[in-house]
């Protein structure tokens, strides 16, 4: 019974994939690759190394661009959560840049770091930041008055406080928000890549398309990308799993 | 307790409960829940089911309603087999019964929308008077105490005009007190209007304050342990030997000593 | 949350004006000391956003990118939530398409455009398309998950009440999930917004997103590319607390904790 199930998925998207590649053979020189043309282009890709160069590219740029909003937002935004006059003052701030599409800083990007990785790992860094400052800050204010009473009860300082109240009652919505903040880097990035760099996974479904109309490479770009998108994520779910973190979700 | 196989009713048995079991099975694993449950209510009865939490009464209390099939055995209402729920035998819950987005009048009128608008009107102002939230009724859910939420949650009941009430724990979730004062107010309402009620609780004195019979069950997997007449007229002295007696013999079948 | 006396009444004003005159006075001396031929100071910024609107350029741009999310965000609503409900309600379809919307979801809709193209031709078609690609996933989710939400005694309740399953789609599933389907909405409305402004940059000529592009170009008015990027901010925060509005009514307001 249970193989049955776990196969329908698969017989779904078999089936998507016959009508795909059935509509393109009956319009031959449409431009929409059919899904053999899709493998074709990574098994080209794959042939001349361009793939695996351009996810790293790629790669590298978000965990640079995610580690750094990561290590500044994250006690940033606890440290403003903390203080409610220092959320106050600064909260205005936030909200506003908050809705300013990461590419639309890519003039001022450019402009401070030039046109490369620098730039990208700087609108990745953007990308991140808010949702982790907002995530941290969020995650302070929902820690339950009880845990704080408990550790002052307890005639504990702040650092201890910290140490042993704070930390570990945030980490769980931590680890959520970082899981969710991984997969907008990763949008972000290829979309800067599109704009702004040249090279990635990004710049690959441009130039596929600006230098000869490749559009077998272009989807086999995207799928790429959503495949690599998809296992970022479930690599961070399964962390969210390890028991150690867990008990920030047993209740409900 | 005999067990007959009873084609036609015994007069004025509302339900029947056969050589009821129910075994549950997950990733191959499978735990018995209920062991050859055998039980008959009459009309009007208040039959309350008591045992230690985890035994299996609000499982008991689904497969009465039809919300569960048993594994095995049968559930007759009025001679009739219970296949799924029915407007005709109503549920009260513990928690997340009432629909928090509908004001008390929705929710009091949430199952008649077979009835004419005057009807419902009626009826919704009916049943909001007898439970006392009178004033309350364009208020929502979440400005209401927990007692009065109950409170509504009867009134929704109620006013289906069921055969039977179903109560599951449903004063498990309010103050000490405020039980005391819900127990009273569902009795004068019961007498208001007779219906079967089955009343599952795992506080012994609950019970034997509520009850015109207690259903003892044991721990899981759950069989009666003893079924005990309430012999006492309401309303009921809480201190008087009597009562005392009965809850003790109870509490003694359940295996607790007096003394903490 | 820290150990001083509860803010009053006048903070709330005082703290953030002090932090806005101190951001402004940092980035005006910094733009002093640096240097910097380019970069904008506060004073050129307000200038350039005068220049715009007297030029009528900044409301047009403006009408354009909200024109194009209305309707991006618009359709992406009208298709996702009768999906996603649908998705919810029977958890097999769920579990059968899911696995290609988990594939589809992390391609960034800016890596769409190409394709996009191939469908819409360049212009407002494409990158409408390419709004309702970024907003339709996160309103799915959020459908599936507050119908997978909803509580299980909800559900019941309906049953018992014998209401037919359109009926419990209708008046007990729909109503339950409403809280979390307006978030879903509210963040899909936020990440349209960030998506229109990239789409304007890349495949239309007008538009808030085109004007941040087309003011460097033609000029390295950065000047205008900062008014743009502030009124990029303000409208995307409007949008947000507009939407946080429809969170305060009160048949969905249960739904809600504090968060900001």
């Amino acid at each position: 019974m249970n193989l049955a199930v776990r196969l329908r998925p698969i017989v779904f998207i078999a089936v998507l994939l016959v009508i795909w590649q059935i509509a393109i053979s009956r319009h031959p020189g449409y431009i929409l690759p059919s899904p053999l043309g899709v493998v074709g282009g990574i098994v080209d890709l794959l042939r001349h190394g361009l793939l695996l160069k351009y996810v790293v590219a790629s790669l590298f740029r978000v965990t640079w661009g995610f580690v750094l909003a990561a290590v500044l937002a994250i006690p940033l935004g606890l440290t403003i959560g903390w203080y409610s006059r220092l959320e106050m003052a600064l909260n205005p701030i936030i909200q506003i840049l908050r809705p300013i599409s990461p590419l639309a800083w890519i003039p001022i990007a450019i402009l401070w770091f030039g046109v490369g990785d620098l730039s990208a790992i700087f609108l990745i860094f953007l990308a991140c930041f808010f949702p982790l400052l907002l995530t941290a800050m969020n995650a302070v204010r929902n820690i339950p008055g009880v845990y704080i009473n408990a550790g002052r009860n307890f005639g504990m300082g702040l650092s201890t406080l910290v140490y042993s109240v704070l930390y570990p009652a945030v980490v769980p919505q931590l680890i959520i928000g970082l899981r969710i903040t991984l997969g907008v880097a990763w949008l972000v990035v290829v979309a800067a890549e599109m704009i702004a760099v040249d090279s990635g996974l990004g710049f690959l479904i441009v130039d596929a398309r600006n230098a000869g109309n490749r559009y077998d490479l272009v989807v086999a770009g995207m799928l790429i990308i959503g495949i690599i998108g998809l296992l970022l994520d479930t690599a961070m779910r399964s962390l969210e799993k390890i028991k150690s973190f867990r008990w920030g979700y047993s209740e409900d | 307790m005999s067990t007959e196989a009873v084609k036609s009713p015994i007069a004025g048995t509302k339900l029947r409960a056969e050589h009821v079991s129910m075994v549950f099975a997950r990733d191959g694993k499978s735990t018995e829940v209920l062991n050859d449950i055998d039980l008959e209510v009459r009309e009007g009865e208040f039959v309350c089911l008591v045992g230690p939490s985890g035994c299996g009464k609000s499982t008991l209390l689904n497969v009465m309603g039809g919300f569960l099939s048993p594994t095995s055995g049968q559930v007759r209402i009025d001679s009739q087999a219970v296949r799924g729920p029915d407007p005709r035998r109503i549920f009260v819950f513990q928690e997340r019964g009432v629909f928090p987005w509908l004001t008390v009048e929705g929710n009091i009128g949430f199952g008649l929308f077979k009835l004419s608008r005057s009807e419902r009107e009626q009826r919704i102002k009916h049943y909001i008077n007898m439970v006392g939230l009178q004033g309350f009724e364009e208020s929502y859910p979440s400005e209401l105490s927990g007692g009065m939420k109950q409170r509504l949650e009867v009134a929704r009941a109620f006013a289906v005009n069921p055969d039977m009430l179903y109560l599951d724990e449903p004063f498990g979730a309010l103050d000490s007190i405020t039980r005391l004062v819900m127990r009273g107010e569902l009795l004068r309402i019961w007498e208001a209007e007779r219906k079967t009620v089955i009343f599952v609780t795992h506080d012994i004195d609950e019970a034997v304050q509520l009850a015109d019979r207690v259903v003892v069950l044991s721990a899981r997997p759950a069989s009666i342990q003893q079924i005990v007449n309430i012999d006492i007229a309401h309303p009921r002295d809480i201190s008087s030997p009597r009562y005392l007696e009965l809850r003790d013999g109870i509490l003694r079948q359940i295996g607790f000593a007096h003394k903490i | 949350m820290n150990s001083l006396a509860e803010p009053k009444k006048w903070e709330r004003f005082f703290w953030p004006i002090l932090a806005f005159a101190l951001f402004l006075a940092l980035w005006h001396y910094s733009v002093i000391w640096s240097g910097t031929k380019v970069f904008p100071s506060p004073r050129h910024v307000e200038q350039g956003m005068v220049e715009l609107l007297q030029k009528h350029i900044l409301w047009n741009d403006i009408g354009d990118s909200l024109r194009r999310v209305l309707i991006g965000f618009g359709s992406a609503a009208a298709m996702g939530i009768p999906l996603g409900l649908a998705f919810g309600w029977y958890p097999a379809v769920n579990q059968v398409v899911n696995p290609v919307m988990q594939i589809l979801r992390p391609i960034s809709p800016i890596a769409w455009i190409p394709v996009a193209i191939i469908f819409f031709g360049i212009g407002d078609k494409a990158a409408i398309f390419l709004i309702f690609l970024g907003a339709f996933f996160p309103i799915v989710v959020a459908c599936v998950n507050g119908v997978s939400n909803v509580p299980s005694n909800f559900r019941r309740s309906g049953r018992n009440f014998g209401l037919s399953p359109a009926r419990i789609l209708a008046e007990v599933v729909f109503p339950a999930s409403l809280p979390q389907i307006i978030v879903g909405l509210r963040l899909a409305l936020g990440i349209a917004w960030l998506v229109v402004v990239a789409a304007e940059m890349v495949a239309v000529d007008s538009g808030l997103g085109y004007l941040v592009i087309d003011a460097r170009n033609s000029g390295k008015r950065y000047d205008l590319v900062v008014a743009a990027m502030l009124m990029i901010g303000v409208i995307g925060l409007i949008l947000d607390l507009g939407f946080r509005r429809l969170e305060k009514i009160k048949s969905v307001r249960w739904g809600f904790r504090n968060e900001s």
